[in-house]
C-alpha cells in the first residue's frame, strides 16, 4: 500500500461525512479515486487496514497513506493544495473561529438529527426543540453573510452543507419546518448549491429520506 | 500581538492545563485567571456564550474556546516553539490522536472510575483496550511528538497525570506499570517537562479535591474540575 501513488476515496453514497471530503476535492479541483464502500454488508480489506481504529469512512488514501475523520481529512485537503480555493483563512483568530464551528457543527447538527427520526413521543419533541436551538445559533452565526466564512466559500461550509440533505427527513418525521426556524440557512443553501462541488456531492434529500426509512425498518426488526 | 492575553481556566482541569502548556511553551505573555465554576464569572459567559466551559483564551478582545483550538491558535499565533509538526500527514495524524484521545481513551477511563458491576466491567475492558492503542503510538519514541512534548501529549495530559489519581479515589488500578510500562514512563517524562510542571497543581491537593467529590461524581458522572 505504502509504495502506490495517488489518491483514493473511501465513501458511502449517503453519508455526509464522506461528501465533505468530496466537496473539498472538488473545490481543489484534485482528481481522485472513489470508492464506494457497502457498509450495509461487510467492510472491505482496505477500509479495515486503513482505518483499524474506527473502521469508518470516510478514508482519504493519499500515496499510500491513509487520513482518517472527516473534518482532520478537509485540513489535509487544504494544507496539501493550499493554493486553489483556500478553505480555512489564513489569519489564526479566524481560523479557531472556523474550527470552533465546524466542531459545533459536528457536535449537534448530526447527533440531533439523528435522534429526531430515531425517536418518537417525548425524546423526539425534547430533540426537536434542541434542533430548533441549534439552527437559531447557526442562523444567527451566519447572519447576512453569504458563506459562514464571509465572501468565500470555507471551512464551515463544506462541514455543515451535507448535513443539510437530512433535513427534509428530519422535518418529515419530527413534523417541524427548518425554513420558518431558520431562512437564512435555507438561503445559504441554495447559494452553495450553485457551486459544482456541491451540486455533484450532495444527495438528494428524497433519496437521503429513502435511506432513513430503510434504517428505521431495519432498527425496528432489530 | 504584545497584548497580554488572558487564559481563564482551573487548575484541577485537565482542559485547562492544554491552554496553560501550550502559552508556556511559546513562552508568552499571559495572566491566569482562575475560575470558580460552581459561579461562573460574567467574563466566561460574556466570552464562551455558547458552552459556558474553560478554558478561554482572551486575546486582545478576541475569545477562542474548546482546549484543542486553543492550542491550534496558539500555536499559529504565537512564534517560538512548534506544537504541530509542519507536515501535513504528520498534522493531520496528531490531530486524529488528540481526538481519539477526546472520545475514546478519556471517556471510557472516566467511566471505568464512576460505575461499578456489568457496566464496570465494560468501560475497563474499553478503557483497557484504548490505553494498548495510545500506547502503541508511542513506538520507540520519547514523547507522542518525537523528541520534544507535541499537540498529542498535550492533548494526552490528562492521561500523564489525572488518570493515576482518579484510579487511586476511585479504588481502581488500571493504568500501572506492569501493564502499560511505556505509557507510564511516558507520563513521568511528560510530567518532568518544565512548562508541563509549572501549571500542575501538588498532587495530593488534587487527590484530596476529588476524593471530596467522589459521591457527586459518582452520582452524575459529571466532571468537576475546580
Amino acid at each position: 500500500m505504502a509504495s502506490e501513488k495517488g489518491i483514493k476515496l473511501l465513501d458511502f453514497w449517503v453519508s455526509p461525512f464522506g461528501q465533505r471530503a468530496r466537496i473539498a476535492l472538488a473545490e481543489k479541483g484534485v482528481e481522485y479515486e472513489h470508492k464506494e464502500e457497502n457498509l450495509l454488508a461487510e467492510k472491505s480489506e482496505l477500509l479495515l487496514k486503513s482505518n483499524p481504529v474506527h473502521k469508518k469512512i470516510p478514508v482519504l488514501i493519499h500515496d499510500g497513506k491513509p487520513v482518517c475523520e472527516s473534518l482532520i481529512i478537509v485540513q489535509y485537503i487544504d494544507e496539501v493544495w493550499p493554493d486553489k480555493a483556500p478553505l480555512l483563512p489564513s489569519d489564526p483568530y479566524q481560523r479557531a473561529q472556523a474550527r470552533f464551528w465546524a466542531d459545533f457543527v459536528d457536535k449537534k447538527v448530526f447527533e440531533c438529527g439523528g435522534r429526531l427520526w430515531k425517536l418518537k413521543g417525548e425524546e423526539q419533541e425534547a430533540a426537536k426543540k434542541e434542533m430548533i436551538e441549534i439552527l437559531q445559533i447557526l442562523e444567527a452565526q451566519l447572519g447576512d453573510k453569504k458563506y459562514f466564512g464571509g465572501d468565500t466559500f470555507g471551512f464551515v461550509d463544506v462541514a455543515f452543507v451535507p448535513l443539510t440533505s437530512w433535513f427534509y427527513s428530519c422535518e418529515t418525521c419530527a413534523n417541524f419546518s427548518v425554513e420558518a426556524v431558520a431562512p437564512k440557512i435555507v438561503l445559504w443553501v441554495q447559494r452553495c448549491m450553485e457551486r459544482e462541488s456541491v451540486a455533484k456531492t450532495l444527495s438528494d434529500p428524497k433519496k437521503v429520506y429513502e435511506y432513513v426509512r430503510f434504517l428505521k425498518k431495519r432498527f425496528r426488526i432489530e | 500581538m504584545a497584548e497580554t492575553a488572558k487564559l481563564l481556566g482551573t487548575k484541577g482541569s485537565p482542559y485547562s492545563h492544554r491552554a496553560e502548556v501550550a502559552l508556556r511553551l511559546k513562552e508568552a505573555n499571559f495572566e491566569f485567571l482562575h475560575e470558580d465554576l460552581a459561579h461562573k464569572s460574567d467574563m466566561l459567559l460574556r466570552y464562551n456564550p455558547i458552552h459556558k466551559k474553560i478554558p478561554v483564551l482572551v486575546h486582545g478582545e478576541k475569545s477562542i474556546v474548546e482546549s484543542l483550538i486553543v492550542v491550534e491558535y496558539v500555536d499559529e499565533a504565537f512564534d517560538g516553539y512548534a506544537i504541530l509538526p509542519s507536515d501535513p500527514y504528520e498534522r493531520a495524524m496528531a490531530r486524529f490522536w488528540a481526538r481519539y484521545i477526546d472520545e475514546k481513551v478519556i471517556p471510557a477511563f472516566w467511566m471505568s472510575c464512576w460505575t461499578d458491576g456489568e457496566m464496570q466491567k465494560g468501560f475497563i475492558a474499553q478503557a483497557k483496550e484504548t490505553l494498548t492503542t495510545l500506547e502503541g503510538q508511542l513506538k520507540g519514541k520519547k514523547f507522542f511528538g518525537g523528541d520534544s512534548i507535541g499537540f498529542v501529549d498535550l492533548a494526552a495530559g490528562m492521561v500523564a497525570f489525572w488518570f493515576g489519581i482518579l484510579q487511586e479515589v476511585a479504588g481502581i488500578n488500571l493504568l500501572n506499570e506492569e501493564d502499560y510500562p511505556v505509557l507510564c514512563r511516558w507520563a513521568d517524562d511528560y510530567c518532568s517537562i518544565e512548562p508541563v510542571k509549572e501549571s500542575l497543581l501538588d498532587r495530593k491537593l488534587l487527590v484530596a479535591h476529588f476524593a471530596s467529590k467522589k459521591e457527586k461524581i459518582f452520582a452524575t458522572k459529571a466532571p468537576v474540575y475546580d
